[in-house]
Parts: structure tokens; C-alpha cells; sequence
């Protein structure tokens, strides 16, 4: 047969390195790598991660020691965005503020990703009834507005003072359906392949098909969404922070800063743009990171 | 092809409950697959064609025990696949393989080429990881491809080659039967004759029994050594390869056949093309009597009266399902 030497996969010449693996997550990496816009998300990131770990390397003033006789303070030598109502400085409260902010945004992500990733594959792996009830769980929980739920969940359970807890266990009972229903489709969607059906007839269990080829093929569209999340339930921590129903002092929060100036913003921009600005970098530098991975992940842009 | 068959198919049926079944309305059942039966021998190939959705996949499914027939028994050496223990039917995996139409599905894409072909011994726990390798690289000559692509990925490969990969993986095993589903009808012509070519040498070399399905006639004539015609869930005629493509005798091989283009260019046409009016119709609800009858140019009272069963016609181990079938004989030059 001679046709067969001839087709006989010689794409590429012999002799090339044997164990250079071009997997896929080494083809997402590389793709990543040629990003400008994952360094710069990731630089941003770095920084504010930075600020959560240790903001005094990146605030000179003690953002507590506040001085009444200079409030509303303008900007100037030692307080770049002026002092707020109780004579605290700006910048430095926005600095210890990262902590709260993107400690709630990653620990909520987290859980959600967690909680909506098992259900959602349970749903799409196992079908039947399993996802019949697990779905309509999660369409009920889906129905409820996560920030009005998340308000109703505050003002019941948060009397005594909103503590960390409280607002992330309430961002969390209501943001992991959108992370399910999205796991459930990629696993369907897994599940479907024809490499399913060969591995069932090679004699292979639902358990070694589960772990060897459904998560592997459905993990990148979690990746993603749990990425942008982060982004996400900062910024509703922020909103419900500055409802006044989210954390409260001494907990320093962006979204509790924006709350106490928006009274004098007209007086005073600062006490209010300073927390902004911060929050708006974050959170911008966190969708770009879920967009710069979803690009990188998705395979029908990149085939 | 005298030795007891390695595969006997008998009465198999398989019903999909469609529609809705609770609480209102009457179930309706698809009837995929009905009361068929043949029997494969040792290195034969059977080729089953027959248009899409008259139920040849679904049947290929049953073949390699991924799908329970309804009604009826597949046997294997004489052992109902179907009533086989867990581990009995783990033992059968080795035996019974199948081979997937697409290529570009059929593997997984987060999985080196070598991990693919490798898991069916990964899978039964067959040697060490190294012996392992040895045997997945052993497998990659023996389809043609290169050993020292096994740490590609399958993106990497072109669609015969892919397809290339499916059969090695089908033959890890070492596997006694076939069932090859489609497995060119993805591909370009030219590499179509390649995997053929491939799929026929192997045959030689290993032994194997083939059961191929197709709906492409040409493909189905080159590598078969005898043919079943399917039609809405039915076998209607079965025989060996030339009889068949030769003295076709059941109207809507013979319609089949007709339609397939000559051979040769500059010859024309010696037989006028049969038009077939209508689709076939819905296997929910087949008409009764004969399932072709609604588009058949011979049909007459009888056909929706009773159905033809398959009987054998002057050739040997040629049958047809039809009641005009002696009469409908014809010379189809192929």
C-alpha cells in the first residue's frame, strides 16, 4: 500500500523534540503570554493584592488616626485626596479599604465556583432527576435578584453590625446559580462528545470518564466565569456597602467610603473619587483579566 | 465463510419512547431499529447501508453493547452480549470494538494522541506504563502514522489521520470484531480510499470481522464481502456483495442503486435513474404491511396487508423482503 507510507502523519519532520507537549492549557498559557492586556491586568493586580496584603507599604498615614480639626481637608503634601469629614486621610483609608474589598471578592468567587461548580456538573453529568431537582433549585435561587437578596439576607441577619462573613455568605447564597448553570452546560456539553461514547465502549467507568474527560473539557468556561466574578461581587460588595447594609467600622470599604462623602460631593470630590477610583481600577483590571482568559481559553476563536 | 459465525444478530428490536409520556398523551414509540437478523462469519466484512435515520447506527450501538436492544438476543461465540455479567461484559469490551464516524469528536481533545490510543489498556490494566507506550507505539506503525507523534494532540493531525487514530484505539485491545460506523463518511474522497485501504489490510493482518456501515453504496462495495440494505428500521435485503450490487431485487435497492452514478464517465447510463417520490416515512409511525410500500412503484393491496418477510430468492444466501421480489429483478450494471 504504497499511498499509506505517503499519508502516514510525516507532517512534520522526524526528529523533533520528543517530549514537547503542546497541550491545551500550554496553548492558553502561551496565548496569555502574548497578551499585553494580561500584563497590564495582571500588574494592576499585583498592586492591589499588594495593597490587601500590606497597605502600610503603600500608606504613609495611619488611615485611624483621623484629626477632626481638618476635615474636608483639600488635597496636598502627605494626603493626596484630602482628608474626609472625620479629618481621615483619604488615600490611606482607600489603601487599608483593598483588604475588605478583594478579600470579599475573591472569597466569594471562590465559593460560588465551588458550590456552583459541583452542582452544576452533578446536574449536567448525572441528568435524569438529579438535574431536574438540582436545576430547579437552582432556577429558584436564579429568580431572586442577587442584590435584592443579598439586602433582604443582610437586614435580617446583619442587626448587630455587618461582620465579613455575613456579607460574603450572603453574596455567595446568591451568586453561585449563574456559576452552575453554566458548569451544567459545559458538562452537557462534554457528556455529548463522541469520545464519550468510545470510552464507554472501551470499557471505561463513569467515574474514570468523569475525572479523565468531562472536567478536563468543561473546566474552561468555569475558569471564566469565576475570573470575571471576582470583579463582580467587588463591586456589589461595594453597592452594598454603600447602602449601608454591607460592612460597617471599623472595617474600612470602598463602597462605605462612597457612602459617607456622596452627602458633601459637591463640597468635597475627593472623599468620594479617591474609593472610586480605586474600586473602578479593580474591578476593571479583574473583568479584563476573566476577558484576557476567556480569549485565550475559547477555542473557537483560537483553533 | 462456512465456520459458525462470530456474531449472530436474531429478531433484534429497539423502541425509543418519544414524546410525551406523563401525564397527558399516549406514549408514542419510535421504532428504530425492528426484527432484524444476520449472522457476521470470521474475517468477513458486512456492509450496512441504508439513508439516515433507518436505524444502522443505532443497530451498530447495540453491536458493541452501548445501547440494550428492546426485544431479541446478539450473540457473540454463542453468548447473548446482553445478559452478560459486569465483568463478563468488560471481557467483551476487549472483543467487540467500535470505530466512530466523526473523527474530529470521536477524540478527546484534551488528551495526547498517545494517552488515547493508550486508554483502552489503561482502562482493562494491561502492562505497566512503559509497556504501555511500547504497545501504543507498536499500534501507531501499525496504522501508518508515526510513533513519535503520540505526544501531539489531535488538533494537530489532518481527519484521515484522526480517523487513523480512532482504529488504533479500537484496536488496543485486540479485538476479534469491528463495528465501524461510518467511519469514512467525514472524510475527503481521496483519503476515504486511503482509510479503506488501511481498513482492508488490517483485516488480513488481524484477522478481524468487519461490520461497516455507510450510506455511501461505493464505499459500502469496496471493502464488504456482503451487504444488508436497511430501510426505516428493516433489513430488506441481504446477500453477498456482487449478487447484491449485481441482481438487486428489492424495489428500493434497486432505486438506491440506480441513483449511485456510473463507474465510468464516457459510458452512459444504460439503466434509467428511479425516482423515489416522498421522504421516508416518520419510524414513529410506520405505515403498515411493507415499511417501502408508501414509496414503492410496485406496491399493491397485499404490501399494506402483510409484511414481506425476508426470504431467500434463486441465489444463495440472497434475501429480499418483498412480495414482488422474483419479478423485480434486474440487471444493474454497476
Amino acid at each position: 500500500m504504497p499511498e499509506l507510507a505517503s499519508a502516514a502523519g510525516v507532517v512534520e519532520r522526524r526528529g523533533a523534540p520528543q517530549r514537547k507537549r503542546r497541550g491545551h492549557w500550554q496553548a492558553v498559557r502561551r496565548r496569555l503570554s502574548r497578551s499585553p492586556l494580561f500584563y497590564l491586568s495582571a500588574a494592576l493586580l499585583v498592586v492591589m493584592v499588594g495593597m490587601a496584603a500590606a497597605p502600610s507599604l503603600f500608606a504613609m498615614a495611619d488611615p485611624y488616626d483621623c484629626d477632626l480639626g481638618r476635615t474636608l481637608a483639600d488635597a496636598g503634601a502627605g494626603q493626596w485626596f484630602g482628608r474626609d469629614l472625620q479629618g481621615c486621610d483619604v488615600f490611606s483609608r482607600s489603601v487599608y479599604g483593598a483588604r475588605a474589598s478583594l478579600g470579599i471578592g475573591i472569597a466569594v468567587s471562590l465559593l460560588t465556583g465551588l458550590l456552583g461548580g459541583v452542582v452544576g456538573a452533578a446536574a449536567g453529568y448525572f441528568g435524569g432527576w438529579v438535574d431536574a431537582v438540582l436545576s430547579r433549585i437552582t432556577e429558584i435561587f436564579l429568580a431572586i435578584p442577587l442584590l435584592l437578596g443579598a439586602s433582604v439576607l443582610l437586614t435580617l441577619f446583619g442587626t448587630s453590625g455587618s461582620g465579613t462573613w455575613t456579607v460574603i455568605i450572603a453574596l455567595s447564597v446568591h451568586g453561585w446559580p449563574q456559576v452552575a448553570r453554566i458548569t451544567r452546560s459545559s458538562v452537557m456539553e462534554a457528556k455529548q462528545q463522541d469520545y464519550m461514547l468510545a470510552a464507554a465502549a472501551v470499557g471505561c467507568s463513569r467515574l474514570r470518564a468523569l475525572v479523565r474527560h468531562v472536567v478536563p473539557n468543561s473546566l474552561g468556561p468555569w475558569l471564566v466565569v469565576v475570573t470575571t466574578n471576582l470583579g463582580v461581587f467587588i463591586t456589589y460588595e461595594s453597592i452594598i456597602s454603600m447602602l449601608g447594609i454591607g460592612l460597617r467600622p471599623p472595617t474600612i470599604s470602598w463602597g462605605q467610603m462612597i457612602h459617607d462623602a456622596q452627602a458633601r460631593f459637591l463640597e468635597a470630590p475627593w472623599p468620594l473619587l479617591g474609593p472610586a477610583l480605586f474600586l473602578s481600577v479593580t474591578v476593571l483590571a479583574f473583568i479584563l483579566l476573566g476577558d484576557v482568559v476567556r480569549d485565550a481559553i475559547d477555542p473557537r476563536i483560537h483553533s | 465463510m462456512c465456520s459458525p459465525p462470530i456474531l449472530e444478530v436474531t429478531d433484534v428490536t429497539r423502541h425509543y419512547a418519544s414524546g410525551r409520556r406523563w401525564p397527558l398523551g399516549s406514549a408514542s414509540r419510535v421504532h428504530a431499529v425492528d426484527k432484524v437478523s444476520f449472522t457476521l462469519g470470521e474475517r468477513e466484512t458486512l456492509g450496512l447501508v441504508g439513508e439516515s435515520g433507518c436505524g444502522k447506527s443505532t443497530l451498530g450501538r447495540m453491536l458493541v453493547a452501548l445501547d440494550r436492544p428492546t426485544s431479541g438476543t446478539i450473540r457473540y461465540r454463542g453468548e447473548d452480549i446482553h445478559r452478560l455479567s459486569r465483568a463478563g461484559l468488560k471481557a467483551l469490551r476487549r472483543k467487540i470494538q467500535i470505530v466512530l464516524q466523526d473523527p474530529y469528536t470521536s477524540l478527546d481533545p484534551r488528551m495526547t494522541v498517545g494517552d488515547i490510543v493508550a486508554e483502552p489498556l489503561a482502562v482493562h490494566g494491561e502492562g505497566t506504563p512503559a509497556e504501555r507506550r511500547n504497545r501504543t507505539r507498536e499500534l501507531f506503525e501499525l496504522i501508518g502514522l508515526n510513533p513519535d507523534h503520540v505526544n501531539r494532540y489531535p488538533h494537530e493531525f489532518s481527519g484521515g489521520q484522526r480517523q487513523r487514530i480512532g482504529i488504533a484505539r479500537a484496536l488496543a485491545l485486540g479485538p476479534e470484531i469491528v463495528v465501524c460506523d461510518e467511519p469514512v463518511s467525514a472524510l475527503d474522497v481521496s483519503v476515504q480510499a486511503q482509510v479503506l485501504n488501511l481498513l482492508a489490510d488490517l483485516q488480513e493482518q488481524l484477522n478481524l470481522s468487519y461490520v461497516f456501515i455507510a450510506h455511501d453504496l461505493t464505499v459500502v462495495r469496496q471493502i464488504s464481502h456482503r451487504v444488508a440494505v436497511m430501510y426505516l428500521g428493516k433489513v430488506i435485503e441481504v446477500g453477498p456483495e456482487g449478487v447484491v450490487y449485481g441482481q438487486p431485487r428489492h424495489p428500493y435497492t434497486q432505486a438506491l442503486l440506480s441513483s449511485a452514478p456510473p463507474t465510468d464517465p464516457d459510458m452512459a447510463r444504460e439503466q434509467e435513474v428511479i425516482m423515489l417520490n416522498g421522504d421516508p416515512p416518520s419510524p414513529a409511525e410506520p405505515p403498515s404491511g411493507c415499511r417501502f410500500r408508501t414509496r414503492c412503484w410496485k406496491a399493491e393491496e397485499v404490501c399494506a396487508v402483510h409484511e414481506p418477510a425476508l426470504v431467500e430468492g434463486a441465489a444463495s444466501g440472497h434475501l429480499t423482503a418483498c412480495h414482488f421480489a422474483p419479478a423485480a429483478s434486474v440487471q444493474v450494471d454497476g
